[in-house]
């Protein structure tokens, strides 16, 4: 049942290009590259117990890569991209070092202040990137030279890799390693005397998070062609982090229906209010005061209640 | 020499600023173990409200603006805690969330009220004629910031290591539960500490308008050097915050002077070494 609705679900998605304007396309592109974003954030978050509030570093230090890597190395779209997602594993390596060094609150304040220092650098470092003025004129990808500057054709591809990034994170969780995780995330000290590496548990998942974390950012700068400093900024991370705990962390799909909501919301709104931060603000507190479990957890809830009633 | 000497002045009256803002941070964080993340937040509204006080209403100086604004803010951060913060004392992670929903609630309201034009401070006339020593100028300004700094970090250890309700702050931060057990009204401490730890804020963003303006923004600029010094001193501890201020002042102002477009990254240096060889921060003795 469940397997038949969500290739019903991913039919729908592959066809809705054919009859939906362009608007529409781009929002649901929007939406699977911040869907991507959010469930590499939920890795940590949900799986690992660490809530990161730095993940747009991933997300932005990839993009600026890609783009640095193309304008002045003059490297191919492709051979930047994988010269960015190496770079942002390897950032992910020094700063997980750093970061978990801690964990709860300390965890969270280090990965800020480590996303603010990047943040303060794409700022001032104008030589690099060239500030606020931001980057544009970059290039998206061309695989087997089909051009992507469609929005449908774009759209086709971010599906692509958002379907492969399910699949690959869905292994990942419910894999060995993943039980593992999750164990480190509940009883930390009894993995450890069960002989696992709580810290390199933790540092590979940092890694692999920010992996896709640099997927995303790739997605993202090839779609606004574009990149400014506040793709690095809290509020990017943030509202990663919204849409992983509104959708439910800690399950596959809640931060897919987080990122969802959070970018239809944020396009509709900007339709009628200027004042996205302080929405955001206000929504925060919402999910916090009044939804801390998710929706997807909450609608699971009650609908397993009401078929372990029927039976 | 003369570059060098004013980089340090500098460097102090950041220190100084930032002293105002991480004290309380830490001491929040200390007792409560809230990460406060509106505290930049508060900074920047104190910065506001004082600039204005200041420009529109006729007889308030800076110093009066400092003190009116640091109570003002004092009370929000008292609504903040009572009304919101109480109910998810089981849920940190919800308080942090909380605490950074209301910092974009409040740096938004600045932006919809101020205008995104830097609003700048004026500087008391009387502190405008530099002070000349040893033959060199100083800015007097910036000396009285130090100054007013110094007096707050002596006030604040007068209050948490000679008075009664210290030592209940104190037991608070050392073992919470034995606190409680033994009679002392933990609850009520939480406001008076975060109230205390917002109206610092409040009073240091008016301190710091004259030399910095308040400008959108200033909660972003100023939160995660509060949050470097409290990693850097280690939480709960005054004289981290007091120490790790005046490194960080000086290492972000002699960066900003030396090396303009690396100097966040400077910032990392120290932080990194702190992190590695004593994780709990210089002088902390929880672990974050």
């Amino acid at each position: 049942m469940k397997r038949i609705s969500g290739a019903l679900f991913l039919a729908v998605l592959c066809i809705f290009p054919l009859f939906a304007g362009d608007f529409y396309i781009n929002l649901a592109s929007q939406i699977l590259i911040a869907a991507i974003f959010a469930m590499s954030l939920n890795l940590l978050v949900g799986y690992g117990g660490l809530t990161s509030l730095g993940h747009a570093s991933f997300l932005g230090f990839a993009a600026y890569a890609s783009a640095w890597s193309t304008t002045h190395m003059g490297l191919g779209v492709g051979t930047a991209a994988i010269v960015a997602i190496l770079a942002t594993m390897v950032m992910a390596g020094l700063f997980g070092m750093i970061a978990l060094r801690a964990t709860g609150l300390g965890f969270l304040m280090i990965t800020l202040a480590l996303s603010q220092v990047l943040w303060g650098l794409a700022y001032r470092w104008v030589a690099v990137t060239n500030g606020d003025n931001g980057m544009s004129g970059l290039a998206r990808p061309m695989p087997f030279g089909i051009s992507l500057d469609s929005g449908a054709n774009y759209y086709w591809f971010t599906l692509v890799v958002f379907v492969v990034a399910y699949w690959l994170m869905a292994i990942f969780v419910s894999s060995a390693f993943g039980s593992a995780l999750r164990g480190t995330r509940d009883q930390a000290r009894r993995m450890s005397a069960l002989g696992h590496d709580v810290w390199m548990i933790r540092w590979i998942t940092f890694i692999y998070a920010g992996f896709w974390g640099a997927v995303s950012g790739l997605l993202y700068v090839y779609y606004t062609k574009y990149i400014h400093p506040s793709s690095l900024s809290i509020t990017a991370s943030a509202e990663g982090l919204l849409s992983v705990i509104a959708g439910g962390s800690g399950t596959l799909g809640g931060p897919v229906v987080g990122a969802a909501l959070l970018i239809i919301l944020k396009n509709y709104a900007s339709a009628y209010v200027e004042r996205w931060n302080m929405l955001l603000g206000f929504v925060f507190l919402f999910i916090v005061l009044v939804l801390p479990e998710g929706i997807v957890p909450g609608l699971k809830r009650i609908f397993s209640r009401r078929q372990g009633g029927q039976s | 020499m003369q570059f060098w000497i004013i980089q340090g002045l500098n460097s102090l009256a950041l220190g100084g600023l930032l002293f105002l803002l991480a004290s309380g941070f830490s001491l929040i964080f200390g007792l409560m173990r809230i990460a406060n993340l509106t505290h930049g937040a508060f900074f920047m509204l104190g910065a506001y409200l004082g600039a204005n006080a200041i420009r529109s209403i006729d007889g308030v100086n800076l110093w009066t603006a400092a003190v009116g604004t640091g109570l003002l803010v004092a009370a929000a951060g008292g609504l903040l805690e009572r009304l919101v913060l109480r109910q998810l004392s089981t849920n940190p992670l919800g308080q942090v969330l909380v605490t950074l929903g209301m910092s974009f609630i409040i740096a938004d309201a600045c932006l919809m009220i101020w205008g995104g034009d830097p609003i700048p401070v004026p500087t008391p006339a009387d502190l405008r004629k530099p002070l000349l020593l040893f033959g060199f100028a100083f800015p007097t300004y910036r000396v009285v910031v130090v100054g007013c700094a110094i007096v707050a970090a002596i006030a604040l250890y007068g209050l948490l290591e000679r008075t009664r309700i210290g030592a209940m702050i104190r037991a608070g931060v050392d073992d919470m539960d034995m606190a409680r057990a033994i009679g002392i009204p933990v609850s009520a401490l939480f406001t008076a500490v975060f109230c205390l730890g917002a109206g610092i804020a409040g009073a240091g963003g008016v301190l710091g308008g004259p030399i910095m303006s308040a400008y959108p923004g200033l909660d972003a600029d100023m939160l995660p050097l509060a949050l470097i010094v409290v990693i850097l001193g280690g939480v709960g501890s005054l004289l981290g915050a007091f120490v790790g201020s005046f490194i960080i002042g000086f290492i972000y102002t002699f960066g900003i002077a030396l090396l303009p477009d690396l100097a966040y990254v400077i910032l990392f240096l120290p932080m990194i070494v702190v992190i590695a060889f004593r994780p709990q921060g210089l002088f902390g003795r929880i672990g974050a």
